[in-house]
């Protein structure tokens, strides 16, 4: 049990896997992830889409009446441009985002520049709950919310389609009163 | 058996403090009006108060217009405090609080009874909670530790205010020699920079003074105070984590300062005292007495301690010194700091999630951290740095040994 094996260990499989830097994420094998609704990727988009158009119109009013129209174009192809690094990250946002139910605990995963994993044995949790705003309900999105005794625990799992986050809370439930282990 | 509450001191009590409420000498109209009136509101609280103990139930009545009915199974307190506030305790009297696993809001607090009366009920409850017969006295205790005096002055004396200040005069005086108006502001922030510091250390000392640790088959009594007295039971299993923190100050003299995490009912718990300095298992004392303390706490505490790799150096510059971590079977030990060295300790029966981070740099340098987190706000044993492979293992492998030292503790509650 001592970090010692563990490293030698590690080692070991890293050997395996020298093209690649170990990861924490590599907990799990990549395949076994849920991911969430697609629907949140495309709330995304449209959130940057938005964001990209509204700048794109106003940079390029304000420039095309103050300057002139060849400044103009360039802001507005500046902010397309930006919008589509916008559009990346989004991507690759949503890709980053993971869980994962074993039989003991839920694993969640998340992150593009700081990557972040959580495990949260169900016997811990004390209550879960199911938000949804405007926008997530036009989606017919909502996030799910793990809550502990640990102030620290950041369980979270954005954009799950209703269902799989009614489905989700209640098999969560159910397994923390089955496994409730307290404070 | 029925007995009706506070005793008559408990008016005289509103009535000083009341008075003493507006701080000035000569009394306006206003003042008396208020004063009457607090005093006033004290009575009508006084004698509407009632409580009894009914089977192992503790039953207590309060509120004139909003009737207010407490009940408290005495079998689920976890504990049976003697508070005594100072101007209670200048009138002898003491404050007796059943401590109950939530919110202190479901603490029952028998305002004020004569000191000796206080520690008979207390006693009495006690037995009640145990399920035995309230005659029963109290069950005796094992002084564990006692911290003298002095050493605590000497304590609070060194922080590092201290070189803040002294740095501060001696700029003062270089800069006053040559130009007289800086001395006149720049002694009057000294004055405001000292009267905080005095203020802090006051606050330190009079809360810690003749700070002393018993066990009793309930867990640990902590006693503390200067002007109010508080006894606080802390019940084992409530201890999420222990702290031991060695600022730079402490080192040279081989003391140390030991902390407890709890769960819940510690923040606001006691208004006249911050939680931070609540929590404390052993203000100050030298390292085998808090070997001797952490024994107790931390039966086993074993953990092969190891170093994150040397490529850490880059990502925690400063404090690579001294950060180590290991886990154990029963405990997860984290090391961390530079100017003050702390050492936490999480059993990982308590641990409620296990969580783990890897920024770009500790990506590309191939680390990452995990952390183990306990209730409360900011209780965790962060394993900072580790090799990434590491950390792989131990996210495979924690879970599991949480899960078997949460069921390995045969005869310890887990709320």
């Amino acid at each position: 049990m001592s970090l010692c094996d563990a490293n030698s260990k590690g080692c070991a499989s890293i050997g395996k896997v020298a093209t690649r830097r170990v990861e924490i994420t590599d907990v799990e094998a990549a395949a076994n992830w849920h991911r969430p609704s697609p629907k949140l990727r495309t709330m995304r988009r449209l959130e940057v889409g938005l964001v990209a158009l509204v700048l794109a119109l106003l940079g390029g009013a304000l420039c095309g009446i103050e300057v002139g129209p060849a400044p103009a174009a360039g802001v507005v192809g500046g902010v397309v441009v930006l919008g589509l690094g916008g559009e990346r990250f989004v991507n690759r946002r949503y890709a980053s985002w993971g869980y994962l139910e074993r039989d003991d605990d839920l694993l969640i995963r998340r992150g593009v520049l700081v990557k972040r994993l959580s495990v949260v044995p169900y016997g811990r949790m004390q209550f879960v709950d199911v938000t949804a705003g405007l926008v997530e309900r036009l989606f017919a999105i909502a996030t799910l919310r793990l809550h502990t005794a640990a102030a620290a625990t950041d369980a979270r799992l954005p954009g799950l389609a209703v269902a799989e986050a009614a489905r989700l809370r209640e098999q969560l439930t159910l397994l923390g009163e089955a496994r409730a282990a307290g404070i | 058996m029925v007995r009706i509450g506070p005793s008559l001191f408990g008016i005289i009590l509103v009535v000083v403090s009341a008075a003493a409420l507006p701080g000035h000498g000569s009394l306006s109209g206003s003042d008396i009006a208020v004063v009457a009136f607090v005093a006033l509101a004290g009575v009508v609280s006084w004698a509407v108060t009632r409580w009894r103990v009914d089977g192992d139930t503790l039953r207590v009545e309060t509120g004139l217009i909003r009737r207010q009915s407490l009940q408290v199974p005495l079998s689920r307190a976890q504990a049976v405090d003697l508070v005594e506030p100072f101007l209670a305790r200048i009138l002898g009297l003491a404050e007796v609080r059943v401590r109950t696993g939530g919110a202190s809001r479901g603490d029952a607090r028998l305002c004020y009874l004569p000191y000796d009366e206080a520690t008979r009920v207390r006693a009495a409850l006690l037995a009640v909670a145990h399920g035995l017969h309230e005659a029963v006295p109290a069950p005796p205790e094992q002084r564990l530790a006692a911290v003298p005096n002095g050493r605590l002055i000497a304590a609070g004396c060194l922080t590092g205010a201290i070189p803040v200040s002294l740095a501060a005069v001696i700029a003062l005086v270089v800069l006053g020699t040559t130009e007289r108006s800086v001395l006149v502001t720049g002694g009057s922030g000294l004055f405001a920079l000292f009267a905080t510091m005095a203020a802090t250390a006051w606050r330190r000392i009079s809360t810690e003074w003749s700070f002393t640790v018993a066990e009793a088959p309930d867990g640990l009594q902590i006693r503390s105070g200067l002007l109010s007295l508080a006894a606080e039971t802390v019940p084992r299993g409530r201890i999420q984590a222990v702290r031991m923190v060695e600022p730079l100050w402490f080192r040279p003299l081989g003391w140390c300062r030991l902390e407890l995490h709890l769960a819940g009912g510690v923040k606001g718990g006691d208004r006249q005292q911050p939680a931070r300095l609540r929590r404390a298992l052993l203000p100050v004392g030298p390292l085998a007495e808090a070997q001797l303390l952490l024994d107790r706490v931390l039966p086993d505490r074993r953990a092969a301690l190891t170093r994150p790799p040397r490529r850490a150096m880059l990502r925690a510059p400063l404090s690579y010194h001294f950060l180590q971590a290991g886990v154990g079977g029963y405990c997860a030990v984290a090391i961390s700091g530079r100017v003050r060295r702390e050492t936490l300790w999480v059993p990982l029966a308590k641990a409620q999630s296990i969580r783990a981070a890897q920024g770009p740099i500790q990506r590309s340098l191939g680390l990452a951290s995990v952390h183990l987190d306990a209730a409360g706000r900011r209780t965790r044993a962060t394993l900072r740095d580790r090799a990434a492979p590491e950390a792989v293992y131990l996210l495979e492998k924690l879970p599991g040994w949480c899960a078997k030292a949460r069921g390995n503790r045969p005869g310890l509650s887990d709320a």
